[in-house]
């Protein structure tokens, strides 16, 4: 049977890895390259980048980033932050990468996934939501809307809906980041994942909030998602991979083991 | 040389690293006389079994690679290429290469796994074999390695012979054929770790012989 995947998300300012709290505060930590043949060795089974570079004429500098990557590890990777146009995806599966992530860019114009999967296949397409929990009305029927500029800008769509018409659509993946979790190091919006993964046929990767090895168990079993982002707790060395999957695999979590 | 046959069907640049990782050189091309001449090939592809046939077709290359097999040259299928070399696919009703008896599937909907749990299709992600022969390329490999997969039809010999490894997902489906000098697999050993090079590096080395 498939493994739950654990996955390192890095945050990439101008070629560099940062970690965002809350989408404030960044700190430098590092080379993304070095960092991703790092989770490579130790047993990720696939890493995400998520480029932050505020001007679109730096944004070369990713590619190159991917480029190196791509030569670095042998597992698949994504890259999102700043792709709007198939071009963009373009650029990104050339110099390497399995999946490009659209956000902003599918709120802004539902049709690129649909683009997207025409052009370079579903398994290439990933819809990454934001996502903020507000009272439930008659235009947010699930109790979660769409947020984009890290929270400050409400969509008006309802997050189930999102999901389902993405997945329609031709998205092959969710990465589903609980705005309101994200960066508290308090556990996953268990409820938030459990009601777009009981209701989508794709798979989906939680994000935002893990902090232990609780929250990540909690997540892949109740919250039933298929794969979850870690990013502080790895990167601030709180937990190795390795430490995540021996304990997830000690209490019965179907994880990929290295050793 | 070793040829990654090119027919517009996915990045090809993952394998053409993994291979360049081992040290075996090697060689992006669609150009029928250059195929011919390389030792060894590595088919690839992601995609739709019908634009892939027809691209093949178009390019020359379904002619190439049945006269490779043929000539006894080791080749290694992947994903997409672990299934148009079957006789037909049920994406897109197609007609494909027929180097080996059988046909390909879509998974069947809806789909439980033992526990009685949904699965979602496409099967994606990481997942294990389990060999049902010994076979020279898949040397090394242990029941524990799991290996990276997308995709939602799967190749379905009609001879249990051509099978060397399964993989169950809800059911239990062939993902290493194989037959005289080809061996395929529905997984990519180019994304799969330590486990995939290993596959990889066993090709390269691997003369087509092997006691089916």
């Amino acid at each position: 049977m498939l493994s739950k995947r654990i996955i390192p998300c890095l945050d990439v300012r101008d070629g560099k890895t940062t970690k965002g709290i809350k989408f404030k505060g960044n700190v430098d930590i590092g080379d993304p390259v070095e960092m991703a043949r790092f989770y490579y060795e130790e047993g990720a089974d696939e890493i995400v980048f998520y480029d932050i570079t505020a001007s679109s004429d730096r944004r070369d500098i990713m590619i190159d980033v991917v480029n190196r990557v791509a030569e670095e590890i042998f597992i698949p990777f994504s890259v999102g932050g700043g792709i709007r146009t198939l071009e963009d995806m373009r650029r990104v599966l050339l110099a390497g990468a399995e999946k490009v992530s659209v956000n902003t860019a599918a709120v802004q114009n539902p049709d690129i996934i649909a683009d997207g999967a025409r052009a370079f296949g579903s398994q290439c397409i990933v819809l990454g939501m934001d996502v903020k929990k507000v009272p439930v009305s008659e235009k947010i029927p699930s109790g979660y809307e769409i947020v984009i500029h890290g929270g400050r800008t409400h969509m008006d769509i309802d997050a189930l809906a999102w999901a389902k018409g993405a997945e329609d659509q031709g998205a092959g993946e969710i990465c589903l980041n609980s705005i309101d979790a994200d960066g508290s190091q308090q556990g996953y919006e268990m409820a938030l994942t459990a009601l777009i993964c009981e209701n989508v046929n794709i798979p989906v990767i939680a994000s935002g909030g893990a902090g232990n090895i609780n929250h990540l168990y909690d997540v892949l079993t109740r919250g039933k998602a298929d794969a979850a982002l870690v990013a502080s707790i790895v990167h601030y060395g709180t937990y190795t991979i390795r430490q995540i999957k021996d304990e997830l695999h000690t209490r019965g979590v179907k994880v990929r083991m290295l050793w | 040389m070793i040829a990654i046959i090119d027919y517009k069907a996915g990045n090809l640049k993952s394998v053409e690293r993994a291979l360049e990782e081992l040290g075996f050189p090697c060689r992006i091309t669609q150009r029928t006389e250059e195929i011919s001449h390389c030792e060894r090939i590595v088919f690839p592809g992601v995609g739709a079994a019908g634009k892939a046939m027809a691209d093949l077709r178009q390019l020359g290359l379904d002619r190439v690679l049945k006269e490779a097999f043929e000539a006894q040259k080791p080749i290694l299928g992947i994903c997409l290429g672990a299934q148009i070399i079957l006789e037909r696919s049920e994406e897109n009703k197609t007609l494909c290469l027929g180097i080996i008896r059988g046909e390909v599937k879509l998974f069947p909907h809806p789909l439980f796994s033992e526990e009685k749990e949904r699965l979602k299709i496409p099967h994606m992600g990481w997942n294990g074999i389990h060999l049902r022969k010994k076979h020279p390329v898949m040397e090394g490999i242990t029941p524990s390695d799991e290996f990276y997969f997308v995709h939602a039809y799967y190749p379905r010999p009609s001879s249990d012979k051509r099978v060397i490894g399964t993989t169950d997902y809800g059911i239990v489906f062939p993902s290493v054929i194989g037959h005289r000098n080809l061996i395929a697999m529905q997984f990519h050993p180019e994304k799969s770790g330590v486990a995939g090079l290993r596959i990889l590096k066993n090709f390269c080395t691997w003369d087509g012989r092997h006691a089916e």
